[in-house]
């Protein structure tokens, strides 16, 4: 069984215990504990099961690597499942789920899986759910779906109650990774000057080198780490994070940092995560190296584990995960685990070596009396759900001649492996190395940043320096390098001179034994998460899949949440046996971030909740609230759609504004029309090319209606421009338009025409303008003047249609634009910005006497529907041209050139087969459906019915009574009063009959009063 | 995530703070040009992979548009430039010359 | 005349910096050639401060000119002179091709102040805020998470952040969420 040392413990405090619970059974670790270390404490072998065959697992690794040990923690809004328990800080309340596994951990009903292990090989779900084909949706699908998925996902209800946010930071040198090698290359490039940022996923300094030991210096490497630290915390020009890991390296220099604040203090005040965005001129990725696991039959049962991971939790925190300990290996470096538990007082019953002769600490290990058995493998660990027993046998061979060990652990290593990713992320090349049997980056082809050269280095065991005098002086030499690319003179400092143990070479074991017979391979794991065995990567390569990314996605090896940090090589070193090919011609698969997963919280950041998009907001947006808007997103503006009054619908709303506003007085919030100042000497010529009008001859004190095209010739936007003095127009864009067109202005004044004298300026926001439109319209405003002494005339004769002037109403300064979009007297209305809401109120309360009501977006949509006015967005989708819409008039032929005129003369523009704009009424006065096709006679060639048109609006008009639409039909306007069929999507097929657009006030006398 | 320095403000900018623009110096060809050549200025783009040559604007900043030349493949920026000129300066020519000798774009090398 | 109110109307919030709607502010949108001399008189007479370099903010309190891009400034005057000064302005540049509008209500302003400022505008906005490389005197461009602003520096540990008016509400929340209590990162 695994429990608690007496002694050891570097990273516990055992006078602090904590509290938690795993499967709701309440146990106790100390602070400093990782929730591994505290279960494997509790004697907690077996903390989860895997996705596939639902197999026992226990924990396998110390840190980010760990595949097994995922588990859901916390509770209600705080619950997330798939947390690596091995990089879980232990904090007191902690509680804890197992996964995979149904009724429970101890008894579960998809263990059957594993009994059909045999019939479910790697291309199982391919293979077999193709046939019979009506079983995929009934049978099939829902079995998959209930299979599916990795952990429980919180609760449909449940929402995230922490907060998140970014932080950008520039530094010259980051340094990825707080070992021995981190620190020393932080500290070698700091002494330049250069700024560092220093980021080290777990809670502490230093790494694995305390766990392994040696000395530095002639002094314990434990003390060399601290004053290093100590040191580095004292430079002004170095930043230190601890908790914060290197998630992805991008291009020019950007990488993302997961700082994790308040995972180990649940409830304390501030952000629970934090993502760094971070531009580094230079970067030193020293995130050392993983160990690698061994290919024997059984290599999954809980009780298995690397033996550095062994080491770690003897060390680290004092847990003894067996009593009986057997360390199987093809490398020196297990044999630290060995002595480190021997001396701890554990049982090591015998050193398993898959070598013929093991190396200078072999003599070490016996002399302990740990009983070492060169050139044996473990032919298969025994045991359900905890080792049992183990069966030795002799490497070379298939596996016979066992003998069997009783044993409740066992430690592996298949040598290790530099983490690359960060080298890698960002194009970084690698080169395999074949004394050590693994891939390390190739200095001569780093990742290429924005000046043409490399601006990655790698360092320590992540640049494959595996001894501690190795890695000290590898990551001195790259932080002066980093220092020096980033633009600063490194200090000529000497390096620390780190200890150098002699050890022989470790020998490339990808199977135990050599020639494992196929029982033992369909036991042999690969991916512990996704349940990926020796067998199936061999039937991936017999069955055609020959490249390393084609046998990933077939067999899955390598594609859980861990990324395969365990199974990589190993799998390819079984794939490339198979296909008798060699490691490096196969070639690793693809590295992409984040390293392990990130938080969707720390992703989204700041930008949640009432901040996660941005919501404009007009100078009377509150009056709105308050009064019943129903909103309608404009853009990122929020417009009332309609006003609702308590008992009514929004469709009785709607209904009621739209006659009001006929019969009595509507007042519209405007504001967020776009509203461009173009001046200068060449400004009417510049306005001459962007809209296809005339608006050079455009007279002082006039509107004028304009429409632009873009080169294309596709209507982009419209609105009314007026002419404010000889060298300045005031030109209104639709609300989604104001930006875009400011910008499309910009282009064209930098980009083309870069000697015309013009300036643009956006002043949308400066105003807000209120549309006072209907009958008593002027009654109203001229209310105000009376009440206030407002000097403005607004007598037809004094502000005619399509005139604007400037003066005072009521007490406002404003201007008034006399234009109509909904074929009412109508006066539109610009007042500051910071008056408007005093503005809307004084009309309001005048209004009271005349029926005064404000009116939302819908009812300004069918208004102008009732007026055969076009909307862009609706009568327009970028593939509309003027001509479409019967605008004919508003295209100057006057002018030589403007945004669009070429196009127009393009053969398809030219087309008399375009459809064009007409109005829709259908033969019963019921609504047409919005985006309706019409359909022809007969069909194309995929045997649809030919389409001849489309609804592009449809409302119904309680003005008229019935509804009324607008379309685009082929041939339309010649075929007014024939009936076209509109099949909708509710299997129904409405009937409409084509006529004029305009359904109101055809000789447009209402706004003419 | 690019970085260009933009020539007006001097900012080197992140590409949150830019807007891609497409294929610089292009020639407009407005009424009186021929079908072919007011369809090739609408639809014809170069797609290289090597060097480049686009138009960005300073967007979230200064607001004003200018030109890169850079390398599709490697990412390297050769250097940015103000958008008046139909042309790219001598000095972007020879930093790409510098790096990509031989290089050719369009008319230009 | 009814009394103008700003978008948030001063709106305040207390976290590991103070964040605060400043209320109206005379600004002015001047667009021309920055090397004119009738453009650096029009200036001088307005703020009394010269034409400010790329990227220089000359502003005190209230009054002041910034630097916008390489043929537009920022001229801040008190929000009641803000008429007057504008039309002294037009007249003083008579016949050059300039274009000076009023902008005042068109924009919202707020200051961040406390020692943790940076960090908190360092959270929303893809810039290099530590000391050495932003002071006062200075003015940036960018983003504020997802909307456009400026910023400048009023002293060591005060920005005052400039952003549409319409956006007013979006900054101020989200300033509020990056200045929340317990979230100093600890660089600046």
């Amino acid at each position: 069984m695994s429990t608690r040392l007496a002694k050891q413990g570097r990273l516990i405090d055992r006078s602090k215990k904590v509290t938690f619970t795993f499967n709701g059974t309440s146990m106790q670790g100390y602070e400093g504990d990782t929730l591994a270390s505290a279960l494997l404490a509790n004697d907690q072998m077996m903390v989860g099961r895997s996705f596939k065959y639902h197999r026992p697992r226990g924990v396998v690794a110390s840190g980010a690597e760990e595949p097994n040990a995922l588990v859901g923690l916390g509770q209600g809004n705080r619950f997330e499942p798939n947390q690596r328990a091995t990089t879980t800080e232990l904090f007191n309340g902690l509680t804890a789920i197992s996964q995979n596994h149904w009724p429970s951990l101890e008894h579960d009903i998809g263990a059957v899986n594993t009994a059909f292990a045999r019939f479910l090989p790697a291309g199982f779900y391919y293979k077999t759910f193709i046939h019979p084909k009506p079983f995929w949706k009934h049978v099939y699908e829902p079995f998959i779906r209930q299979s599916a998925g990795l952990g429980k996902a919180p609760d449909k209800d449940s929402r995230d109650a922490d907060t998140y946010e970014h932080f950008y930071a520039f530094t010259d040198v980051l340094v990825i990774g707080g070992g021995v090698a981190g620190l020393q290359a932080a500290k070698a490039a700091a002494a330049s000057g250069a700024k560092v940022l220093l980021i080290e996923q777990s809670a502490y300094w230093g790494g694995r080198a305390p766990v392994d030991g040696g000395t530095v210096n002639d002094e314990p490497v434990d003390k060399f780490v601290e004053q290093l630290v100590s040191e580095l915390e004292t430079m002004d020009n170095v930043s230190m994070r601890s908790r914060c890991m290197g998630a992805g390296v991008y291009d020019h220099g950007y990488v993302l940092g997961y700082e994790r604040l308040t995972d180990h203090t649940p409830g304390v005040q501030g952000p629970r995560h934090r993502l760094w965005r971070i531009r580094a001129k230079q970067i030193v990725t020293a995130t050392g190296a993983i160990e690698r696991p061994l290919s024997f039959a059984g290599n999954d049962v809980p009780g298995v584990m690397l033996a550095s991971a062994m080491r770690d939790y003897a060390v680290n925190w004092g847990v003894n995960p067996g009593e009986r300990v057997i360390v199987a290996t093809n490398n020196d470096d297990a044999y630290r685990t060995a002595i480190t538990l021997k001396q701890a007082g554990v049982d090591v019953l015998r050193i398993v070596d898959a070598r013929a002769t093991a190396g200078p600490l072999a003599e070490e290990a016996r002399q302990l009396g740990i009983r070492v058995d060169p050139g044996k493998a473990i032919a298969k660990v025994k045991g359900g759900k905890r080792v049992k027993k183990v069966a030795i046998c002799n490497q070379e061979g298939v596996g016979g001649a066992r003998e069997e060990v009783e044993a409740d652990a066992v430690a592996m290593s298949g040598g290790w492996s530099p983490v690359v990713h960060m080298w890698s992320h960002c194009g970084g090349k690698l080169t395999w190395d074949d004394a050590n049997a693994f891939f390390r980056p190739d200095p001569s082809r780093p990742p290429l940043g924005a000046n043409g050269e490399g601006f990655v280095l790698a360092a320590g065991a992540s640049n494959g320096a595996l001894v501690l005098g190795d890695v000290l002086t590898d990551a001195h030499a790259v932080g002066k390098a980093a220092a020096k690319a980033a633009g600063f003179k490194p200090k000529n400092i000497k390096a620390p001179v780190g200890e150098t143990t002699a050890e022989a070479p470790m020998e490339a074991v990808w199977l135990m034994p050599a020639n494992a017979e196929i029982q033992l391979r369909m036991k042999s794991w690969l991916d512990f998460q996704n349940d990926v065995k020796v067998s199936d990567v061999q039937l991936a390569a017999r069955e055609g899949y020959e490249s390393v990314e084609h046998t990933k996605r077939y067999t899955t090896l390598g594609m859980a949440t861990d990324q395969g940090k365990l199974s990589n090589i190993n799998g390819l070193a079984i794939l490339a046996d198979a296909l008798e090919s060699e490691i490096p011609k196969v070639g690793t698969t693809t590295f992409r971030p984040p390293y392990t997963p990130i938080s969707m919280g720390a992703i989204g950041g700041e930008a949640r909740g009432e901040v996660f998009q941005p919501i404009r907001q007009t100078p009377m947006h509150n009056w709105h609230d308050r009064n019943g808007a129903d909103w309608e997103p404009v853009g990122h503006w929020r417009r009332t759609y309609a006003y609702v009054r308590p008992g009514e619908s929004v469709h009785d709303a709607v209904n009621r504004e739209v006659k009001n506003t006929r019969d009595n007085l509507g007042l519209l919030d405007a504001s967020t029309l776009g509203k461009l100042i173009v001046k200068g000497p060449d400004a009417g010529k510049f306005l001459d090319i962007m809209y296809t009008n005339m608006m050079s001859t455009l007279i002082v004190g006039k509107c004028r209606y304009g429409l632009m095209c873009s080169e294309n010739g596709f209507l982009i936007d419209d609105g009314v421009v007026a002419r404010i003095d000889k060298d300045t127009w005031l030109c209104h864009t639709t609300t989604g338009g104001a930006e875009r067109i400011h910008g499309h202005m910009e282009e064209w004044l930098q980009t083309e025409w870069w000697d015309w004298k013009v300036y643009v300026a956006n002043v949308t926001e400066q105003y807000a303008q209120v549309a006072v439109v209907g009958p008593n319209a002027r009654k109203v405003l001229e209310k105000l003047n009376a009440q206030a002494g407002g000097g403005m005339d607004l007598s037809k004769e004094a502000l005619p249609f399509m005139e604007w002037r400037d003066g005072k109403i009521g007490e406002f300064d404003a201007r008034a634009y006399r234009i109509s979009f909904s074929g009412e007297l109508s006066y539109e209305i610009a007042v500051p910005a910071s008056q408007g809401q005093a503005f809307w109120d004084a009309l309001f309360e005048a209004g009271q006497e005349f029926g005064v009501m404000p009116y939302g977006t819908e009812c300004l949509h069918i208004l102008r529907a009732e007026k055969g006015f076009i909307m862009i967005g609706d009568e327009t989708d970028g593939t509309v041209i003027p001509q479409d819409l019967g605008l004919h008039w508003a295209l100057s032929k006057k002018k030589e050139d403007y945004l669009g005129k070429r196009a127009h003369s393009r053969s398809h523009m030219a087309d008399p087969e375009r459809w064009k704009l007409v109005g829709l009424e259908t033969v019963d006065g019921s609504v047409l459906p919005d985006g309706a096709y019409a359909v022809g006679e007969g069909v194309n060639a995929n045997g649809q019915r030919n389409m001849i048109g489309r609804v592009t609006s449809t409302y119904f008009s309680a003005n008229l009574g019935k509804g009324i639409a607008m379309g685009l039909i082929k041939h339309g306007p010649d075929r007014m009063g024939e009936i076209v069929e509109f099949p909708g999507t509710d299997g129904k097929t409405y009937k409409a009959k084509i006529v004029d657009p305009i359904f109101f006030d055809k000789d447009g006398e209402k706004q003419n009063v | 995530m690019l970085i260009l320095n933009c020539p007006y403000c001097g900012v080197d900018a992140e590409e949150t703070e830019l807007a891609a623009g497409g294929e610089a110096h292009l020639k407009r060809f407005g009424p009186g040009s021929s079908d072919d050549e007011f369809h090739d200025y609408l639809f014809m783009r170069e797609n290289p992979k090597g060097v480049h040559f686009e138009r960005w604007r300073h967007a979230n900043g200064c607001g004003k548009w200018f030109h890169a030349a850079r390398c599709t493949n490697t990412l390297e920026v050769f250097g940015t430039y103000t958008a008046q000129t139909s042309e790219p300066p001598q000095d972007i020519k020879d930093a790409i010359a510098a790096k990509r000798p031989g290089w050719t774009w369009r008319e230009f090398s | 005349m009814s009394e103008p109110i700003s978008a948030l109307n001063h709106a305040s919030y207390d976290g590991i910096a103070n964040v605060r709607e400043c209320g109206l502010q005379g600004m002015i949108t001047l667009r021309g050639d920055l090397s004119d001399k009738s453009l650096a008189k029009a200036v001088k007479d307005a703020t009394g401060q010269n034409v400010p370099g790329q990227r220089e903010a000359l502003v005190s309190g209230d009054t002041g000119v910034c630097w916008m891009s390489p043929d537009e400034l920022l001229v801040l005057v008190p929000y009641a002179e803000v008429e007057t000064k504008l039309a002294a302005m037009v007249k003083a540049l008579g016949k050059t091709h300039t274009l000076a509008v009023n902008v005042s209500d068109a924009r919202a302003v707020f200051t961040i102040s406390g020692a943790s400022a940076r960090e908190v505008l360092g959270k929303v906005a893809p810039v290099d805020l530590s000391s050495e490389a932003f002071q006062p005197g200075q003015i940036r461009r960018s983003r504020l998470a997802q909307v456009a602003g400026a910023f400048w520096m009023d002293d060591a540990e005060t920005f005052r952040v400039v952003c549409f008016r319409s956006a007013a509400d979006y900054v101020f929340k989200l300033l509020k969420v990056a200045a929340q209590p317990g979230s100093e990162v600890g660089v600046y």
